[in-house]
């Protein structure tokens, strides 16, 4: 006999019951309530044994102790956990979070493609994960390589001159290409003080200038959502020591005169500097070095697939022109007669005198360049290249299949890169980009990013990346198709959504003018009279 | 390519959806000069997982890894056991794959595991207060240098001798750039503290003494008296921890009235990794939390009365703040906190303080051992779970030495102050619950051979 | 006792040389739920457009301008731990600061308050 040759599918027989309120623990079935370790741990309670640890003949204080007579005396307060309630208080926190691995998650400007577990297997290897950065170099070779095998696909796809590998992240390498920048002048004798960014700029583009002593002057957007050449040029002067330019840009867009800026700004006397944060879209496409890029931060969690992992640790190399190489961070690896060598304070003078300095204890964040190089060399540089075709195409199926339903401000003036951008102007009155954000997330949806860029009035920007199939985006198309049209009717449910997440909206004004930053023990109990 | 699931006919109908003819189409904008005809000649193309696991696995066993023999550095990254459970949870896709908890009603399990690790943070360094986190201990600690110089409106930080020379480097590369002046030092070989020495040059102009508890060469002073000194000029102290482990045995910096205590947080959860990424430590007095650089997350409810967690005080950050924040920092260090908390949770203060015992008591045992090496003397009168020799010859030369029979002996200083004679015989000796008393004996004959 | 506004949507209540600042009720409303004010310390010097205080709410922050040159006389100390009474009565308990004003002229090139109506209604 064949089992179901019609399809049938089993339905509810009846009218189903009521369904439960409420719960006796808060939990609703697999949506668990986890307590904090404050609550449910004890000081007394260890999941970890000493017993028969190679030190453990020597666990008993010392006949001497050398401690200054500074011992700990008072408890600290730390509660434990037995390993068996650890995992499980992990692992219940952890089906709270959204996440890559359970579906789309189209954060405009944050590249949240899949992360490769070859990846993280490789970076796990004792070779890698068990080394000490201050072990003698002779011992660190491979580490080393790895490094320079790195560094040279950095700066090989980028058409750049060298690359500066210690940056901890996206915004700490634009300090180092601001700082080198200062470094540049300052060797030419000049003291330039303004830095031009565009008014679509990540915010930590005029946060870093302003660091590192710059006035910070905005640059206004064309109407098409790219930077005003003519007001740029029209404020190059003795003065401006550069710029601070998205490529493509926060709208989604290729800055088509980044070419004839650069040459503006280099007869000028500046440098330019490139946010690469959206390198993805042109990666093995266009080397930024050809559009006389000066400087370029390349966020390793974005492009080349390093996990974000709630908040970092992310990785933030920057490429360097020519002109800017001499005075890049120390420390770096040189190879010399087939050997690796790490250049650092000792050895500067002789190789490499006008370094600006170090940013960073040791050399950089080498867990993720392990992780970064696996992906590049498991895509080539034929992979890369359709890693960024993929990724434009995959935004610009989206911006074409949802631009009836929603406001797409620069949708009229041709294709996007690796994200679309909408804008609120089509809701109703009194629904917002939030309500669409939270709408999206009872659809099962990370929401796009939100509010940015600053240009477009309640911007929302769509970046699928290029690892989700056509079905995955066809999916969130009807999805987003569904709440917007939700918004556009004025339904009211959409402005107290989300409804079936772990928590409905959170009071962050409470947060803020209260703020409950660290668990406090409940003071004990007044003895009874 | 396996990581890519478009189909050549998905693409085909999706550009027919677009409307254009072909992927080219959509890169129009890109001026026609810059745009390049196909992948990047002189690199290879892609490769399998047998392939790049062949390649990157060669290029790891050309690394000495710590486990593979005596294994003694330290210097601001240290070897600990890190519990099987902690790698296999942070593994899981809702923390590795997750981003910045932006949207507080999806991202309770990244909201609540950073509260309970701020907690606690604060806890272990005896802070009212601390952050989400930071990129690692060097960049924390220069972050602290500037929330100083906000709070005093003051220039001037006083850097002990004792504090680690890369993060001595990174403020100097910072300050040049801020006007901070620092005043600095090279450490000596004796077995006190500069502790003293620092309160006598704390004046007016003063914002802040940085010292690290213990120092550079495992030296533990008392820092009360050194905040007085700080308190009594209006200045700041600032404690740096590089080896957070020494608090399950040290009274905390906060105990005693430090107003911002940093640290670098590996020594927990994180493993050696060559030097990132890492994980910095944040923590202060609450009335200074607005000048606080960094994330942090804060208790709240949610429209149906149940506890829920959010970022807050974000006004301080640079999305918000653009040239006026506090940092231009812009991301934490979230998965390595992730670790640093369960791995702290496995401990809980049993465990820590038991961790704490077990490494002073091998610290302890191994210092009294290598002392009795003819040519090795015992610097150190005081030190948690790392001492400093002061060997009868260079010691860098020994440490390559030794390297080359297979022992990795500890951090020489000539490595860490080149050019420093008064400094080119010391050796810095680390001792965790992963050191046998056999890796011991290994270095004290080593040592005893090529000393002779 | 007069009261003037500035186009930064500033108030300030003049009574002989002590000026009272605060934000406007329309300020207010643009910004939502204010959670910190930052006033200036008293004996500070403000020459008129100084940044002189800030007032944040969850996803801003927003710099508070002089309206007139002066020495700080004292910040509003309920500010700290009710920021909210700017919500609440931003013309009146939810004032920032009091400032002893040096030049007193500097006040004429303020609008009144029938101006800054029809200034804001215009917005």
């Amino acid at each position: 006999m064949t089992i179901n040759q019609s399809g049938w599918r089993p339905t509810m027989t009846e009218k189903g019951g009521e369904s439960a309120a409420s719960t006796f623990t808060g939990n609703k079935a697999l949506m668990l309530e986890e307590a904090l370790i404050f609550e449910i741990g004890s000081t007394e309670t260890t999941g970890v044994d000493f017993t028969g640890t190679p030190a453990e003949s020597d666990a008993a204080m010392p006949a001497k102790a050398y401690l200054a007579g500074l011992e700990r005396e008072a408890p600290i307060g730390l509660p434990g956990l037995s390993e068996p309630e650890a995992v499980r208080h992990y692992t219940r926190l952890s089906r709270q979070n959204y996440a890559i691995d359970l579906g789309l998650f189209p954060l405009g400007s944050c590249t949240m493609k899949h992360n490769p577990r070859l990846n993280e297997k490789m970076a796990r290897l004792p070779g890698f994960a068990d080394v000490h950065p201050l072990q003698p170099v002779d011992t660190v070779q491979g580490a080393l390589e790895v490094i320079h095998q790195l560094a040279h696909w950095l700066v090989t796809l980028t058409g750049m001159h060298s690359v500066a590998m210690s940056p901890k992240a996206g915004a700490h390498g634009e300090l180092c290409g601001i700082l080198a920048i200062k470094a540049a002048l300052a060797a030419r004798g000049e003291d330039r003080r303004v830095i031009l960014v565009p008014e679509s700029a990540h915010g930590t583009n005029p946060a870093t200038a302003a660091f590192a002593g710059f006035a910070v002057e905005d640059i206004p957007a064309t109407a098409d959502g790219r930077v005003d050449t003519a007001a740029l040029k029209a404020r190059l002067g003795p003065d401006v020591a550069g710029v601070m330019i998205t490529n493509p840009n926060t709208c989604g867009l290729f800055e088509r005169d980044l070419k004839e800026i650069s040459d503006a700004v280099h007869a000028a006397g500046g440098y330019v500097y490139c946010d690469g944060a959206n390198f993805n879209a042109i990666v093995g496409r266009v080397r930024p070095g050809d559009l006389g890029v000066d400087a370029m931060h390349i966020n390793l969690h974005k492009t080349f697939s390093t996990p974000h992992g709630g908040g970092g640790p992310g990785s933030g190399p920057v490429v360097l022109s020519e002109a800017l190489t001499p005075y890049a961070p120390l420390p770096f690896v040189e190879q010399r007669d087939g050997r690796f060598e790490l250049v650092e304070e000792e050895t500067a003078g002789e190789h490499h005198a006008a370094s600006f300095g170090r940013m960073v204890a040791f050399h950089g964040q080498m867990g993720m360049f392990t992780r970064a190089l696996t992906y590049i060399l498991s895509h080539g540089a034929d992979g890369l290249r359709q890693v960024a075709e993929d990724a434009v195409l995959n935004a610009n199926y989206v911006l074409r299949s949802l631009e009836d339903v929603l406001d797409a401000p620069f949708g009229g003036a041709g294709p996007c890169m690796h994200e679309a951008l909408f804008s609120d102007a089509n809701l109703a009155e009194g629904f917002s980009t939030l309500d669409v954000a939270k709408g999206l997330i009872d659809e099962g949806y990370h929401p796009m990013t939100v509010y940015f860029p600053l240009v477009v009035h309640g911007a929302m920007l769509v970046e699928p990346t290029e690892t989700e199939s056509k079905a995955a985006l066809d999916q969130f198309v009807g999805a987003l198709r569904s709440v917007a049209e939700r918004a556009k009717a004025g339904d009211p449910a959409l402005k107290t959504a989300p409804h079936f997440a772990p928590r409905s909206r959170l009071d962050e004004t409470q947060a803020a003018r209260k703020p409950v930053l660290v668990w406090k023990d409940a003071e004990p109990a007044l003895a009874a009279e | 390519m396996r990581y890519l699931p478009l189909t050549p006919s998905d693409r085909d109908a999706m550009l027919a959806t677009i409307g254009v003819a072909s992927i080219d189409e959509l890169f129009v904008d890109v001026p026609e000069a810059a745009r390049l005809s196909g992948p990047i000649a002189g690199l290879p193309d892609h490769a399998s997982e047998i392939a790049v696991e062949r390649h990157m696995t060669a290029l790891a066993r050309k690394n000495i890894a710590a486990g593979d023999g005596p294994f003694f550095l330290g210097c601001g990254a240290y070897r600990h056991h890190v519990p099987a459970s902690v790698d296999h949870l942070i593994q899981r896709g809702e923390y590795l794959t997750a981003y910045t908890p932006y949207q507080p009603e999806i991202a309770q399990g990244t909201l609540q595991m950073l509260f309970e690790f701020q907690t606690q943070v604060a806890r272990l360094l005896g802070t009212d207060v601390a952050n989400a986190s930071m990129y690692d201990g060097s960049t924390a600690c220069w972050e602290a240098i500037g929330m100083a110089r906000r709070i005093t409106r003051r220039g001037k930080a006083i850097l002990s001798s004792g504090l680690h020379p890369h993060y001595v480097s990174v403020a100097r590369t910072m300050a040049k750039y801020t006007g901070d002046v620092l005043e600095t030092g090279t450490p000596e070989l004796v077995p006190d503290t500069d502790y003293h020495a620092l309160a006598e040059a704390i004046d007016a102009d003063t914002s802040c003494v940085v010292v690290q508890y213990p120092d550079i060469l495992g030296r533990i002073g008392d820092l009360k008296p050194l905040a007085e000194a700080c308190h009594a000029k209006k200045a700041l102290l600032i404690v740096v921890v590089t080896e957070p482990v020494a608090l399950g045995a040290l009274k905390s910096p906060g105990e005693m009235d430090a107003d911002i205590v940093v640290g670098e947080g590996q020594s927990l959860g994180v493993g050696l990794q060559f030097g990132g990424p890492y994980v910095g430590l944040f923590g202060c007095k609450e009335k200074y939390v607005r000048q606080m650089p960094g994330r942090l997350c804060g208790e709240t409810v949610d429209a149906d009365g149940r506890r829920g967690f959010v970022l807050t005080l974000s006004t301080r950050e640079q999305h918000i703040r653009r040239e006026k924040a506090t940092s231009n920092i812009c991301t934490n260090s979230g998965l390595c906190a992730l670790a640093f908390s369960i791995h702290m949770t496995l401990l809980g203060e049993k465990g820590l303080r038991d961790l704490a015992r077990v490494n002073h008591g091998a610290a302890a045992a191994a210092a009294e051992r290598l002392q009795m090496v003819p040519g090795v003397t015992l610097v150190n009168t005081s030190f948690f779970n790392e001492f400093t020799l002061e060997l009868s010859q260079e010691a860098r030369p020994v440490v390559r030495q030794l390297a080359e029979n297979g022992i990795l002996a500890g951090v020489s200083l000539g490595r860490l102050y080149p050019g420093e004679g008064s400094l080119a015989n010391g050796l810095v000796v680390a001792v965790t619950e992963t050191t046998t008393a056999g890796d011991v004996d290994a270095l004290a004959g080593a040592l005893e051979e090529v000393l002779k | 006792m007069s009261r003037y506004f500035t186009e930064d949507h500033e108030w300030i209540d003049v009574d002989g040389d002590i000026g009272t600042v605060g934000i406007s009720e329309y300020a207010q409303s643009q910004l939502g739920d204010i959670v910190f004010v930052d006033v200036p310390e008293d004996g500070k010097e403000l020459t008129k457009g100084d940044e002189a205080a800030v007032v944040e709410s969850v996803k801003a922050a927003s710099d508070v301008y002089a309206p007139a040159s002066g020495t700080v006389l004292e910040g509003n100390p309920a500010l700290s731990d009710t920021p909210e009474l700017v919500n609440e009565d931003p013309e009146g308990d939810g004032w920032f600061f009091k400032i002893t004003l040096s030049d007193p002229s500097e006040l004429e090139e303020l609008m009144d308050e029938s101006a800054y109506a029809t200034f804001v209604s215009k917005l």
